[in-house]
């Protein structure tokens, strides 16, 4: 079966060019402006969209996306309005890979099986789910791929090669490599260890890799673009909405377009 | 549900106890648990290694703790026999100490150069610093900021034992925020670092691994019933918040089909809102800090904060075992609530001379239920598995004594 990621990925590869991965969570600072981000997002030139699916406790973000999950419960942002905003976010754009990003809880308590026919019937294209292994894939990684859907497994740098196959076997769509041992939007990725990570796994499968974790600025995603199959950037813009809040939290004039100007900088130097 | 010849036998080779634990991290940790898994199954079958954990246990710990008749008491509710097993005699006042000793061995074996914790109420944090200590370890305690502030003897019992403390803001600042940030630093330190977890819950191996260390509260009490009074209890009572205590209490009677085994949630102000930390009486299956267990949270799978008088017992989760108990109906859990808590502890100084802390006090409230029409040949044992005195200052406030006010009397 051929996904929207695939099929991106193959326009990319004809275009001979890197693809640019936006991450926003979703809600964030609230339902409205973050559908409006989200509809800005493919003309800024995000190749592929992470919406994140807000959690009480994302043991894997660092402060950026943390805040910006807390921003998003505050304002009543729930896994079912999540779809709905994906599938809001369709009527405008049937081509754009969407790929639902976030914790186990909510899905599971959602039911996998109930969960996938939403999130399929509303466009979502896949889904990465940080606290699933693939010790876990029971759970809703093989359900998820029955179901049509790409469930994209994330390599770290503490995945040796005994370990890859295991982690790469159920994954479809890409391999979303972590370039640190770390959280979220900490440290910077240094592009030479990088690169010969991208080279490691590509010797072990034929999927794009995409590269994130750590990439926060124009001269790093030019940097990881020439090493990897694409860049994603998540924290460095969800600090853009943060800077863009007035003193109670709610969104300045201005914010959605302060948002997609600076992810336009950043996915202009892939293009 | 059909009935396991053994309750004994989890988890599996999945870390699953039924449908409950298992290893929900991320990739990054992944190829740490498993190291650790290894490491522990090794270590388990290694007699030098517990000779070296029953040498501390006697020598630094104060192990065996008493097995000791609770008569007044006894006379005071009129019913069943009442036995303490008191953990709250080892070092540094908890049974919390039995499992850091447990893990730091292990980390050592490992080669690991650096600790971390999270802490709530600070007793696991004290207990973490203090094994550091012996062994020259550097450490990191993560303890949400809400708990800083209202557990000030415990920070600095801590800071004396060498650790850095490091406080929470991120979420709602409490027990299980200190878990994310101590998980994010794990995540982030993969190499030099382990993780002493202070519960029998987290990510397979931890809850088997922190219950194996605790079972030592309830091997040492059945061989001290035996030789007491020649026979089994017939009853065991302790609280519950992650666990750990009653786990290890309960493993080593789990078999013993006779002996009915209850464990004593936080009830906080009751049931009916939202404002108490019992998962299993009022919380519903999910996946949380790398376990799938009985938690509490809303429709939408948002954890929800946990409520006690108890900074020990406000977790919104259980240790996994503790679920799949449940859910084949070998232990009965109940609750006890803020209120029955502080009279329980007042109970206990009383009629023992014992201040107990508030988890304990839990237990013991349930106890003050149940004894009192029990009959008098009915053996029970209780974990008190901690001392007070971290406690008086929160017993103070709620019983309206102004601690500063006489403080500030005598200091003139």
């Amino acid at each position: 079966m051929t996904t929207r990621i695939d099929t991106k990925f193959a326009a990319l590869k004809a275009e001979g060019r890197p693809g640019f991965v936006s991450y926003i969570m979703s809600g964030d600072p609230n339902y409205d402006t973050s559908l409006e981000i989200l509809r800005g997002l493919p003309d800024a030139g995000a190749d592929i969209i992470e919406l994140g699916m807000c959690f009480t406790d994302p043991m894997a973000d660092g402060v950026a996306i943390q805040l910006a999950a807390q921003r998003a419960l505050a304002g009543g942002q729930t896994l079912p309005k999540t779809l709905e905003l994906v599938q809001e976010f369709r009527k405008q754009d049937s081509e754009t890979p969407l790929i639902l990003m976030g914790y186990y809880n909510p899905i599971y308590i959602y039911g996998v099986d109930a969960f996938l026919a939403a999130a399929k019937a509303a466009g979502v294209d896949g889904l990465i789910v940080v606290d699933l292994p693939p010790e876990e894939d029971d759970e809703l990684c093989i359900p998820a791929n029955k179901a049509g859907m790409n469930f994209i497994r994330l390599a770290t740098p503490t995945t040796d090669e005994v370990r890859l196959p295991a982690v790469l076997q159920n994954t479809s769509g890409f391999v979303y490599y972590v370039s640190i041992t770390g959280i979220t939007g900490t440290a910077a990725a240094q592009q030479d260890a990088v690169a010969a990570a991208v080279g490691r796994l590509k010797a072990f499968t034929d999927l794009p890799i995409a590269v994130g974790f750590g990439i926060t600025t124009p001269d790093q995603v030019a940097e990881i673009g020439s090493v990897a199959d694409a860049a994603v950037v998540g924290s460095a813009i969800v600090r853009q909405i943060e800077a863009n809040l007035d003193e109670h939290g709610k969104a300045k004039p201005g914010l959605v377009d302060a948002v997609l100007d600076y992810t336009r900088t950043l996915s202009q130097r892939l293009r | 549900m059909s009935t396991p010849n053994s309750y004994m036998t989890g988890p599996d080779e999945r870390g699953l106890f039924g449908i409950f634990g298992g290893r929900f991290v991320a990739e990054t940790l992944m190829p740490l648990i498993l190291d650790l898994e290894r490491e522990w199954g090794e270590a388990k079958l290694d007699l030098a290694f517990w000779e070296e954990f029953n040498m501390l246990a006697k020598d630094y710990v104060g192990r065996p703790s008493p097995l000791y008749f609770a008569e007044r008491l006894t006379e005071e509710l009129g019913g069943a026999k009442i036995y303490f097993k008191r953990d709250e005699l080892n070092h540094t006042g908890a049974h919390k100490i039995n499992n850091c000793l447990g893990q730091i061995l292990l980390a050592r074996r490992m080669g690991k150069t650096r600790i971390i914790a999270e802490t709530g109420a600070g007793q696991h944090g004290v207990a973490t610093a203090t094994v550091c200590a012996l062994f020259g370890l550097p450490c990191t305690v993560y303890m949400g900021a809400t708990d800083v502030e209202r557990q000030a003897p415990n920070v600095f019992r801590m800071r004396l034992l060498g650790a850095e403390i490091k406080p929470v803001t991120s979420g709602s600042g409490t027990l299980k925020d200190a878990m994310n940030e101590a998980l994010r630093d794990w995540v982030t330190n993969v190499e030099d670092t382990f993780y002493i977890i202070g519960t029998a819950a987290g990510p397979h191996p931890y809850p088997a691994m922190v219950r194996d260390f605790q079972s030592v509260i309830g091997k040492e009490a059945k061989a001290q019933m035996l030789e007491r009074e020649g026979r089994l209890p017939d009853s065991l009572v302790a609280c519950i918040g992650g666990g750990s205590n009653a786990l290890g209490l309960f493993h080593p009677f789990l078999d013993d089909k006779d002996v009915r085994i209850i464990g004593v949630e936080a009830g906080g102000h009751g049931l009916e809102g939202e404002e108490h930390a019992a998962s299993l009486t009022g919380g519903k299956p999910g996946v949380l800090h790398g376990n799938r267990t009985y938690l509490l949270q809303d429709a939408d799978g948002q954890i929800i904060e946990g409520h006690s008088i108890s900074a020990g017992l406000d977790y919104p989760g259980i240790g996994p075992e503790h679920s799949w108990l449940r859910d084949v109906g070998r232990v009965e859990y109940v609750y006890a609530k803020d209120t029955e808590a502080l009279e329980a502890f007042q109970l206990c100084c009383r009629t023992e001379g014992i201040i107990p802390a508030l988890e304990p006090s839990h237990a013991l409230a349930h106890v003050t239920k149940i004894a009192p029409d029990l009959p008098k040949d009915h053996i029970m044992i209780m974990n008190l598995c901690g001392r007070g005195d971290k406690d008086i200052f929160t017993v103070a406030k709620h019983l309206g004594f102004d601690m500063a006010s006489v403080m500030g009397e005598t200091t003139q």
